[in-house]
Order: structure tokens, then sequence, then C-alpha cells
């Protein structure tokens, strides 16, 4: 059991990371805390996505003075690529958003700055 | 920040420059491309933010210039996209053309740059815009927390 | 004009993009500019929709290839599986277009007089029509990925449009709760799609349901996909940040959520029918939806009673309708392998549900149409400060009447029709939960007879004394979703006939769908 957990260390170490992060985004009041959540959340679904094309022995997936062997899969990597692009707005319009809630109500505490319940 | 600071940036930005062109550009040979250029030389710009001051650089870097480089990114892109539609949309019409029309060897090969086709004009495009947006978005929320707007 | 309809599925997602792009630089030169270029290219982009509506439904299945020698070019030479991006366009994809052409235009349409007065309207104008170019490339695509990155471009332009009025604090606060669910469930859908890639080497739709088979990973994403999508539909346990979105956005940009929500939908048909299709385990997965549908009807219909402010409750009866919607779709599905309750009921059930897609689309715009209406001139929402307002605004208040009888399902508007048709095949099914949806029409009902009596009926409060009618074009936009109303409801058989049944066969049988793809397998 131990063997494989140490041989699939990526995965496990990309799970344990979506774990703290949903357990941040459960359970953290304070706004920019949910936004790191988000963020650690992203990285483990990138992480995972890399590790799934790794193939042992494998070279980077570029042409360009190539060395022998096999390569690793691409693909995995331009849809890893795709969700960092995604990322980066979606953090860019959270924070602005973070920061007009805190100019509103004065407080980056969730339960302080709701102004709508039920 | 200090006049060290200052002078370094200055200098390092010409640096930074032809790095992130040269990524966005190579970027169908070598890794990287459009969205990594552009971010590169965004992150030359909140460089100089640092160094210098969001009030100094706003002056420069106004609302309008930057929405328009960054739409007119944003409209090569989809105007090459559309160029194609003689045969399909998003067809690689200049491979086999004059401009970066050459056809790479299969296996390794040491990359030669005019290959590719559309991606390299796409790449520049994406950069443009990448570089715009994101210079954009940093300057406005370094200028917000100030409590300033950003110049017309 | 047929190379024109042969381009359409792409000409349909690209000529938003193009022409929201194109919006900042002719706004920097004249305002009417932006906007008949908004309008007109939306108007170009319904005819389109229209066009390749009536070619699939005579025709088949649409395929486009992105970047091919022609655009039926699934499978190249040497290749052995589908590569490039394809759009596929079948009968419940256009179905959905249909949906949100007509909503879109109606929601530029309100936004001209609604918006007047706001500062950067260029920015507006190129969200809406990023939007509404990602609502279109989420129903046309038959590749996974594809579909994430368009749900990815339609929630961020969303949420910059809810919380786009920065003077209010409570817009600020639903724009940020819109993001933040729409990102987790996104992630989490990029986490499953990782998972079937990982085992079949395959991102496009048709070929992966080819070669599925239901192996344990296949579960676990089938149940990540499927509770990723209940969430940004609004299903309970995840409708809360429902009520706090539609409320606080501007009014057209809530018609255009109603649309990408209804798009979420479809995403969890496409998963549940066509990439599983009957390799599910039917009754189970069958009575989950149907069990999440029932809750959704109760706990939406039940907060619903308790509201004063008018916008959260039209949103909590929208949860409420889209558990008929998931009760239907959970009947269908559970009787999905069985070749004679499809044929009795359970393609009855499938047909419900999707009437009751577009149906609930119209219905709940005209309704956040008609409280935006209000908000515009007296500048609040809440029930309690209102009173009389049928005596000066009566297209608004006949409109408020039209949609809240269509909504509880009352002869002769378009609700009745879909939800008999949902009645009368689920009583086949389990008589209980019949039951249950004819009780929860009724609280409905009460609830909007009270709101329409506490808003429009009883005397003029003096505050209100010179309290006119709204401005054309926000009368317009109303009027064209009460005609279409009305024609539904009136002709109900025909709309079945013309797009509903097209659109059930194309759920029911997938191997058209795999077919338009791989061709056919020997």
């Amino acid at each position: 059991m131990t063997e494989t957990l140490i041989g699939n260390f990526p995965f496990v170490a990309a799970v344990v990371l979506m774990g703290i992060a949903l357990y941040i985004l459960i359970f953290r009041r304070n706004l920019i805390k949910i936004v790191m959540g988000i963020t650690i959340l992203s990285s483990s679904v990138n992480l995972f996505l890399v590790t799934l094309g790794y193939r042992a022995g494998g070279i980077a997936p570029i042409y360009t003075d190539a060395p022998e062997g096999p390569m690793v899969l691409p693909v995995v990597q331009a849809l890893t690529l795709t969700n960092i692009v995604i990322a980066v707005a979606t953090s860019a319009l959270i924070l602005s958003l973070v920061i007009r809630i805190y100019r509103h109500t004065g407080s980056l505490d969730s339960k302080k700055s709701r102004r709508m319940k039920g | 920040m200090s006049k060290i600071v200052r002078t370094v940036a200055n200098q390092l930005m010409a640096f930074v420059l032809v790095f992130g062109l040269y990524v966005i550009m190579h970027g169908h040979v070598t890794p990287g491309g459009g969205f990594q250029g552009g971010a590169i030389i965004a992150s030359g710009v909140v460089m100089l933010i640092v160094a210098f001051g969001s009030g100094q650089i706003k002056k420069f870097l106004r609302e309008r210039r930057l929405s328009l480089v960054e739409s007119s990114g944003a409209l090569l892109f989809i105007l090459i996209a559309f160029a194609g539609i003689g045969t399909v949309f998003f067809y690689n019409f200049l491979v086999g053309s004059r401009i970066f029309g050459g056809i790479p060897p299969t296996g390794s090969n040491p990359g030669d740059v005019w290959t590719g086709g559309v991606i390299p004009v796409m790449n520049l495009a994406v950069g443009l815009k990448v570089t715009a947006g994101l210079s954009a978005a940093v300057l406005a929320l370094a200028l917000f927390s100030s409590g300033e707007e950003m110049e017309e | 004009m047929a190379t024109l309809i042969g381009h359409s599925s792409i000409l349909i997602i690209a000529v938003p993009l193009l022409i929201a792009f194109l919006t900042p630089l002719i706004g920097m030169a004249s305002k009417k500019a932006r906007n008949a270029v908004v309008i007109v290219s939306l108007a170009f982009v319904a005819f389109l929709v229209f066009a390749l509506a009536r070619d699939v439904i005579l025709n088949g299945i649409h395929i486009y290839t992105l970047g091919a020698t022609f655009p039926g070019l699934t499978i190249p030479e040497g290749t052995m599986v589908p590569v490039r991006i394809i759009l596929e366009v079948d009968g419940v994809s256009v179905f959905m277009g249909i949906i949100v052409a007509i909503v879109s235009l109606v929601a530029v349409i309100y936004s001209l007089s609604a918006m007047k007065g706001e500062t950067g309207q260029n920015r507006f104008y190129t969200l809406l029509l990023l939007m509404v170019g990602g609502t279109f490339g989420m129903v046309f695509t038959g590749d996974l990925f594809n579909l994430f990155v368009f749900l990815e471009i339609t929630s961020i332009s969303g949420a910059a449009l809810i919380a786009f009025r920065t003077r209010f604090a409570d817009s600020q606060e639903g724009g940020f709760k819109y993001i933040v669910v729409s990102a987790i469930a996104s992630l989490m859908i990029l986490f499953a799609i990782g998972l079937l890639y990982a085992q079949y080497n395959l991102l496009n739709i048709g070929a992966l349901a080819a070669a599925i088979q239901y192996t344990m990973l296949d579960r676990i994403a089938l149940v990540i996909l499927i509770s990723a999508f209940v969430m940004k539909l609004g299903g309970v346990p995840m409708h809360m940040w429902l009520s706090d979105t539609y409320s606080v956005a501007p009014v057209s940009i809530t018609v255009l959520l109603i649309a990408a929500s209804q798009a979420s939908m479809y995403a969890l048909m496409r998963i549940c029918f066509t990439l599983y299709g009957v390799t599910l385990d039917l009754a189970v997965v069958g009575w989950i939806i149907i069990a999440i549908g029932i809750l959704s009807m109760f706990i939406g219909v039940t907060m619903a009673v308790r509201q004063t402010d008018i916008t959260r409750l039209i949103a909590y009866n929208c949860v409420c309708e889209a558990g008929f919607m998931l009760v239907g779709l959970g009947v269908g599905l559970a009787v999905l392998g069985d070749v004679t309750a499809l044929r009795t009921y359970g393609t009855a059930a499938i047909s419900g549900a999707i009437f009751h897609v577009i149906n609930h689309a119209l219905f709940e715009g005209l309704l956040f149409l008609v409280a935006g209406a209000i908000f515009y001139r007296i500048g609040t929402r809440d029930l309690n400060q209102m009173g009389g307002l049928g005596h000066t605004m009566k297209f608004t208040a006949m409109f408020f009447l039209l949609g809240a009888l269509a909504s509880s399902g009352i002869p002769p508007f378009n609700g009745f029709a879909s939800k008999i048709l949902i009645y009368e095949s689920v009583y086949q099914f389990n008589p209980i939960l019949t039951i249950i949806g004819i009780f929860v029409s009724i609280i409905t009902l009460a609830v909007f007879v009270k709101a329409f009596f506490s808003a429009f009926t009883g005397a003029s409060l003096p505050k209100y004394e010179d309290i006119k009618e709204v401005p054309k074009s926000m009368i317009a936009a109303m009027t064209i979703l009460a005609v279409i109303i009305i024609i539904f409801g009136l002709f109900p058989g025909l709309v079945v006939d013309w797009i509903v049944r097209p659109a059930t066969d194309a759920l029911v049988g997938q191997t058209s769908y795999i077919n338009a793809i791989v061709g056919v397998i020997p």
C-alpha cells in the first residue's frame, strides 16, 4: 500500500492540496482567504493534469533539438496552460470585487460584510 | 523608490521587452507563446510601477491607449481566424506561402522560426492583448488602492 | 445561402466575439453607432440561428471541424480518432440556441434605456456580447474541454456584469458569490475531464460516448460532473447563490444569466443522455436527479413565500421551476433502457422538461424585466413600500400578471402546456411526484397573487403620484416576450412538433450523435 502511495506521489499531493483548498473554502470567513482557497484548488487541478501526462523516462514534448526517447503527453499540458490563463482572469476579477466590497462595508469578514440573508 | 532602483529598472526594462518579444515570437518552436510572453512584458510593467510609483506611470499608460492596443490585438486574432473562412474557419492559409510558410521536417529538428503559418501571427496578437490587458489590470488595482482613477 | 448555413454554426459563435472586440473602438467614436452595431449583429445572429435550426430539423446533424480542409473532415488521413475542435449541432443544441438568440436580443433592447445613465457602457456591451458568444459556444460544441472553456467565459463575463453598477454594495457581493461558485464548479468539471481523458485519451463527446465503459473512475467522473452542473444551474442543495445573484444584477443581465443556467442544464443532459447513455445505472442516477428536483421545487417555493423583495421572490421561483425540469429529466433517464416505458411516458417526460426550459426562460425573463422596470421608476425592490402602481404603469402590471399566470401553469399560457406534459408522464412513473408538483404550482400561484396585489393594486401612495410608464424600448422588450408566451400557449402542439420533438429524439438516441463523428461502427 505504501509503495503505491510513494510511487504515485504527485497524485497524492494533488488530492491533499484539493482537501486543503476545500477546507479553506468551507471553514474560513476572511474574503482574501477564500481567494487563496480558489487559487490552491486551481493549482491542485493543474498538478493533477500535468501528472496525468507523465510517461516514465519521457522528455519534454518539443521537437526543436529533441534528444532521443519517448515524449510525455502534450495535450494535458495545453489543458493546464488554458486553465492557468483562466485562473489569472478569475483572480483579477475576484480581487477587484473584494476591494469594492471592502470599500463599501469596511470589513473583510464575510459574516460582517454580508448584506443579503434569507 | 531611490535613484538606484529607478535607474536599474529603466535599464532592465529594455531586456525584459526583448526577452518577452522573443518568447512571443518563438512560441511555435520553443516553449512559450502569446500568453507567456505577454505576462513577461506585463511583469516588466509591474517592475516599473513599483520603482516609479503608480502616479507617474499613469500619465504614460492611459486608459484609451491601452484599450486601443488590447482591442487591436483581439481584432487581429479574430480577423485572421475569419480570413480562412473560404475553406473553413481558423484554416491555416499561410502554410506554403511566403510569410511564415515553411513546412518543418518531422522528428527532431533545429527549430526554424519561419514555419507555422498563421500561428506566429496569432501569437503576436495574443501577446499584444495580454500585455495591454494585464498592465491595465495591475495599474488599475495599484491606483485603486490609493484612491485615484486611471487617466482617460 | 447554402454555404452560409454550412458555416453558420461557427459564425453564430464568432460574430458576437468579433463585435465584442470592435465595440470599444466604435464606442470611442459614437455611441449611437455602437448601439446600432450591437443590435444589428445580434439580429443577424438570430437570423442565422433560425436558418440553422430549420436546416438541422429537416436534414440532420451539422458537423463543423475548425481548421480542417472541409467542415466534415472529423478523422483525417492517418489518424484513428477525431482531431481538432468539432462543433456538433443537433436538435437539442439548436433548441437551446433559439432560446439564447431570443433572450439576448430582448436583453439588448431592454438595456438601451435601462443602462442610459451609466458610465463605461462600452465595457457593458463588450462583456454582454462575450457572454452571449460564450453561451452559444457552450451549446454548440461537441468537445468536452471546449465546453469547459466556454463555461468559464460565460461565468467570468457574467460575474463582471452582475457587479457592473459599482455604487450598490449588494451587487458586488452578488458578483463575488457568483464567481466563487462558478470557479469551484468549473475546477471540479476540469478534474472530471482529466479523469476521463486519462482513461480513454479522447476529449470529443461523440468519440468518448462510443468508447466509454462504466469503470469505477467513470463513476467518480459522473458524480463530479452531475454535482458541478447542478451547482451551476441552481438546484438544491447548491441553490443559495441564485437568489443573491439574480436579485441584484441589472435585469437585462439576469435574463442572460437565466439563459446561461439553462445552458448548464443542457450540459447536464448531454453528459447523462449522450456521453454515458445506457451504460449508467439508470434507475439509481434517475432517482437521484428526481430527488434533487423534488427538493428544489419544495425549497424554492417555500423560500419564495416569505420574501419581501420582489426580485428575490422571482429568483426563488426560478429554483422551483428548475426542479420541475429536473424531475422530468430524471423520469426520462430512469426509463431510458426500457423501450415500452420510454414510448409510453419516457419521451413525453423528456419533451415536457425540454419544453419547460424555453417556457421558463420566457416567463421568468418577463417577470424579471417587469421587476427591473419597477426598480427603474421608484428605486426600491421592497414590496412593503410599493402600492397602487398599476394605476399609472398599466403595461407593466399587465405583463406581470401574464408572467405570473404562465409561471403557475394556468391555461391558456405556455407554462400550462409544459407542466401538463410533465404531470401526465410523471404520474405513470410514480403518482406521488405529480401530486407534489401540483401542490407546488398552487403555492406558486398564491405567492405571485400576493406580489401582484401588493405592488400594483390598492390605493396609490402619495410619493408615487407622478410615476409614469417606463421608456418605450423597455416596453418593446417586454412585449416581445409576452407575444411569444401567448403564441406558445395558444399553439403548443405546433411548438412540440417543430422544435421539441426533434430535441427529444436527439437526446434519447445517442447513436446518431456518435455516428456523425466517427462514422457507422461496424
